[in-house]
């Protein structure tokens, strides 16, 4: 029987409320949100918090909401809530394609954004959404809140900079016109982590052409930062199968997979070659669609 | 601390450590012991039971954190000597062996016919894809929630099981882990 070590437990009724919280019990407190990283964390003892502060109630960090150019989603919104949201899928189809194959619709209905972006796992799927969709994160702490880049969220593996007195409350993805995207991911098994995934991205300009391009990999030792190399070789060009053949070629060069019991290190290789093309050529093909059925 | 929730409808307030997880809370303090618990990490799904009507691993979530909420077990599904119609077609269709994954798939069904009277199998597999079988190959459970969702009021044909003899003694001495 796996049980946590003793700690103490507190609800907050309000993000202030949690921000005190927090300030009166020291860096030796954490929150919890869906509970399904930290619990099964701390029955190993790989996380050993004196508190918890849970956040649960706090419903208005349990938002979807369209705002100018911004889709902004509150950090305890929910893997289902995600899953099932179509103002999200019109927006970013990345979403839905990578919360169909996070973990299991169980998990899914605890597990949420903030904690899987704070998790810091390199193989969170949502970190690498959140790269690819150039996300910003809103971290509040005693004295306000501070917007930082999805890329300067991670200081490591399972290390961000939302300080033990902070709490992320808000992702917000840039919306961007005549923009698609996609994610596939290989897995084992309904619930397993990624083996390999990929993201994509893309923006046209009005010849026709690839104006911009995000690709972000997963579990391939990129830590979820985007494949650079190829996103360079795409920016600027017109989609073709070739184009995608070379975006893939230097996706997997680039990226440094390490051989585990999901697969060996060229395994991981060629997953990350292979789905970076088929990520591209989906984003693009979504894009294509949405142009026909518009015009 | 206090730990006050509401299990099959009656409201129960006892004492717990904040680190007791609810699957223990509910076997070991209640002695609901329909609610069964494999792996202990999160990938099983046997230890499946509904808080405010959704499907949860309650092996990780804390008896704390389930404070102020609705939790449904097994032994809540049938009401008044009827069988829920989902427990009438797993007894039908033969959705269960060994029955160690069923309280699980059972509460897992209700929850989708609740929110989805006429799923197709495609829908009832991803509903249940976060629970193990290690017997009937899943085909007699799809067949069993297809079995419900075809008979939504049940069938007077189906008769109560005579009641288990109670077997846990639902203690109210404290749990320590
Ligand atoms: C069986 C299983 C399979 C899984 N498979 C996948 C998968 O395939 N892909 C995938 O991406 N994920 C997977 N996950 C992880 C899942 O997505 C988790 O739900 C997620 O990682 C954590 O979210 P949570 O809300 O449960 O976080 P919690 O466990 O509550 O918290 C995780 C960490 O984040 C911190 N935290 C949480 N919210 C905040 C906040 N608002 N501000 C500051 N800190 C915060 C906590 O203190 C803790 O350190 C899986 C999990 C399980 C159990
Ligand atoms: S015991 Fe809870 S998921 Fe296995
Ligand atoms: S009936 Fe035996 S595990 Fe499902």
């Amino acid at each position: 029987m796996q049980i946590p070590a003793a700690f103490e437990y507190a609800r907050a009724d309000s993000i202030d409320h949690a921000l005190q919280l927090l300030a009166e019990h020291g860096p030796e407190s954490r929150v919890i949100a869906g509970g399904h990283s930290l619990l099964p964390m701390m029955k190993l003892r790989l996380a050993n918090p004196e508190w918890l502060i849970d956040i649960n109630d706090l419903t208005d960090l349990e938002h979807i909401t369209e705002d100018g150019d911004w889709l902004r989603v509150g950090a305890l919104t929910r893997h289902v809530t995600l899953l099932e949201s179509d103002i999200v899928a019109g927006h970013f189809p990345i979403v839905r394609d990578a919360e169909k194959t996070i973990a299991d619709p169980l998990v899914r209905n605890r597990g949420t954004i903030g904690g899987s972006l704070c998790q810091a796992d390199p193989a969170e799927d949502l970190s690498t959404v959140c790269h690819v969709l150039r996300a910003e994160l809103v971290i509040r702490g005693p004295n306000g809140d501070r917007t930082v880049p999805m890329k300067e969220l991670h200081r490591g593996p399972y290390e961000t900079t939302v300080e033990p007195n902070e709490i992320l409350t808000e992702i917000r993805w840039p919306i961007r016109a005549r923009s698609s995207s996609a994610y596939t991911k290989v897995e084992r098994r309904v619930g397993d982590w990624a083996t390999a995934a990929s993201g994509a991205s893309v923006t046209m300009g009005s010849g026709g052409q690839i104006e911009d391009v995000t690709i972000g990999l997963t579990a391939v030792g990129l830590d979820g930062s985007t494949a650079t190399r190829a996103q360079d070789a795409v920016r600027g060009q017109q989609p073709s199968e070739e184009l995608y053949a070379e975006a893939g070629r230097l996706a997997a060069e680039d990226c440094n997979p390490v051989e585990d019991q999901r697969g060996t290190e060229a395994y991981k290789r060629h997953l990350a070659d292979e789905l970076t093309r088929r990520v591209l050529r989906k984003a693009v093909e979504r894009l294509m669609s949405t142009a026909e059925a518009g015009s | 601390m206090q730990i006050t929730m509401t299990v099959n409808g009656d409201a129960v307030t006892r004492e717990g450590e904040p680190r007791v997880l609810l699957v223990h809370f509910l076997r070991d303090v209640l002695g609901l012991t329909g609610t069964h618990w494999g792996c202990d990490t999160s990938n099983c799904g046997l230890c499946t039971v509904l808080m405010d009507g959704v499907p949860v691993k309650s092996c990780t979530v804390l008896a704390v954190m389930a404070s102020g909420h609705d939790i449904r077990t097994v032994e809540g599904m049938a009401s008044g000597g009827t069988l829920d119609p989902v427990q009438q077609g797993f007894m039908e269709e033969h959705g269960l062996q060994c029955g160690f994954c069923t309280p699980g798939m059972m509460l897992t069904a209700r929850a989708l016919l609740d929110k989805d009277p006429h799923p197709t199998d495609e829908v009832i597999r991803e509903a249940i894809s976060g629970q193990i079988c290690r017997c009937t190959g899943y085909a007699t459970i799809v067949r069993s929630i297809q079995w419900a969702a075809a008979h939504p009021a049940g069938s007077s044909q189906v008769e109560t099981p005579a009641a288990e003899p109670e077997t846990a003694e639902p203690e109210t001495a404290e749990v320590s882990a």
